[in-house]
């Protein structure tokens, strides 16, 4: 049923957008956790387009390491730190109007892009499936090197932080 | 022109899906009730005392010998228990957040059957599958729906605006996402093994070459200790920790809200059980009953043998919890972290040696 997947497409490319836009500027509440909130459903509604693409590995990652993980220690932050100043603070209308104006034009180079470029499927290459084997065959066969590094470069901010806030190091 | 509709593929997918999730759905709330129950008898049989014996609705007891039978045992516990949660004033106080106050209780509890999708609970019944979602991804699913499981409990801490409740909702956060990274290591070096991450293939594989809790004693123990930790269940309850922070998280909370958290949890400690019994235990089969079925009795048997395998486990999550005290916190940090994780990847190292040694 291809037009149910359209339709589902359109769902949750949608529910991306409004769950962004909420995050960034909620006209109903300046709440630091809501906008967090907002932004976890704005992560969960990405990792449905992935499923749509039959990217199962992406989206289950997405949802473990974003929505999971990460979010979580934004939300744990945000509440230790009890910001309400933030709360209080009105929505800035110029910035809100200059924000979507940027928006709007980034988009709009986007879409033109998109216009511009033909796609084209090379004859007899297959469908790319976003299985977990095709998927570590890949990152560890071609992109051995750039993975690695960019493990030893998420090692390097751990130590980092860990030597920030250990003040008396001995 | 309706059996047009029915022989349709996708309506037939559609429909049984939506059997077994109707069914699965009412299987574990009967089992959340009576784990209450299992609960309340195991901590008094633990205790020597008697546990709950009195209640009957009116003309049970009319019923020759078994009226009195169930009776004593408490069957009719349940029953009582959800009437008086749905009854009881569901008070909200006035200073909570109401939005995140409102959403938490339901946030808690979704997850939890959420993670019951991928869990193979069987082999066939007919030509159907009995799992609700044979997912290619499948357990890399259940963690990602596992780690939503904190945001009910951390809402409810911060929404409270009380600072016992909001002390829970930051502990359990710091737990669990602890205890996640071990949880998640730990099974790493089984599908090292079994070379595949769908849980039904996972089965299969212990169907043909024996349980993985022989291979991997070590990453079984991890599990437990986190699937102990995950579910805030004694001996690491620090979350609700009640001669500290009253209630915890659910200090504010008050009739079905309240009961709501209280679902979340047996519905977590079931499906932690299930996983338990999938990873390790060979899920549906038993050493000589570990082909597919191909008759609906068959079918049925390997539900049963899924079933009974969670049960176990079920009871021994109960009678832990009433055997050992609890953690202290630093002490629960410090054998997350500094035990667990280190122990979890020299195992995932070893058992890849192993792999690459004798896997040629």
């Amino acid at each position: 049923m291809p037009q149910f997947t359209d339709l589902l497409f359109y769902a949750f490319a949608g529910l991306t957008l409004l769950f962004g836009f909420l995050c960034v500027a909620n006209p109903l509440s300046r709440n630091p956790v809501t906008s967090a909130m907002f932004l976890v459903l704005t992560i969960i509604s990405m990792a449905g387009l992935f499923v749509l693409l039959h990217a199962f590995f992406l989206a289950a990652v997405q949802i473990l390491v974003y929505a999971g993980a990460v979010m979580v220690l934004f939300l744990f932050v945000i509440m230790l730190l009890d910001l309400k100043e933030e709360d209080r603070r009105k929505l800035n209308k110029t910035a809100v109007g200059l924000g979507s104006l940027a928006v709007l034009g980034l988009a709009g180079v986007l879409v033109r892009a998109m216009l511009a470029a033909k796609p084209v499927i090379a004859a007899g290459s297959k469908p790319v499936e976003g299985s977990t084997k095709e998927l570590g065959r890949i990152l560890f066969e071609s992109y051995l090197l750039p993975f690695e590094i960019l493990s030893i470069l998420l090692l390097v901010a751990m130590v980092g932080v860990i030597l920030l806030s250990k003040k008396d190091l001995k | 022109m309706l059996e047009n509709i029915l022989s349709d593929p996708s309506v037939q997918f559609f429909l049984f899906s939506a059997a077994k999730i109707a069914v699965v759905f009412g299987v574990v709330m009967t089992f959340v009730a009576y784990a209450v129950l299992v609960e309340r008898k195991v901590s008094a049989a633990i205790q020597d005392r008697v546990g709950p014996n009195r209640t009957a609705p009116p003309l049970a007891l009319k019923i020759p010998v078994l009226g009195r039978l169930l009776q004593r045992w408490g069957m009719f516990q349940p029953m009582a228990d959800g009437l008086k949660f749905i009854l009881k004033e569901d008070f909200t106080p006035a200073y909570v957040r109401t939005i995140y106050f409102w959403l938490a209780p339901a946030i808690s509890v979704i997850p939890a059957f959420l993670t019951l999708a991928v869990i193979p609970f069987g082999s066939n019944l007919g030509q159907q599958k009995m799992v609700i979602a044979d997912l290619n991804v499948g357990i890399l699913y259940t963690f990602g729906i596992v780690s939503l499981g904190v945001y009910g409990i951390v809402l409810a801490g911060w929404s409270s605006n009380s600072k016992y409740p909001f002390l829970g909702g930051i502990r359990s956060s710091a737990q669990m996402i602890s205890y996640e990274i071990a949880m998640g290591m730990s099974v790493v070096s089984l599908f090292l093994i079994s070379g595949d991450l769908n849980l039904s293939k996972l089965v299969e594989w212990q169907a043909n070459h024996g349980w993985l809790v022989f291979y991997q004693p070590v990453s079984f123990v991890i599990f437990l200790v986190a699937a102990f930790a995950e579910t805030n269940r004694l001996p690491f309850d620090l979350p609700e920790s009640e001669t500290e922070l009253v209630g915890g998280y659910h200090t504010e909370y008050s009739s079905m809200k309240f009961a709501l958290f209280f679902l979340g949890e047996y519905a977590n400690m079931i499906a932690s059980s299930a996983m338990m019994v999938t990873l390790f235990f060979g899920g549906w089969s038993l050493p000589f009953l570990g082909k597919p079925a191909e008759s609906l009795l068959g079918g049925l048997i390997h539900i049963g043998i899924f079933i009974a395998k969670m049960i176990v486990l079920m009871i021994v999550f109960i009678w832990v919890r009433w055997m050992l005290p609890r953690f202290r916190y630093d002490q629960l940090m410090d054998l997350g972290w500094r035990r667990f994780i280190p122990l979890a990847l020299a195992n995932i190292v070893a058992t890849a040696l192993g792999v690459a040694l004798f896997n040629r």
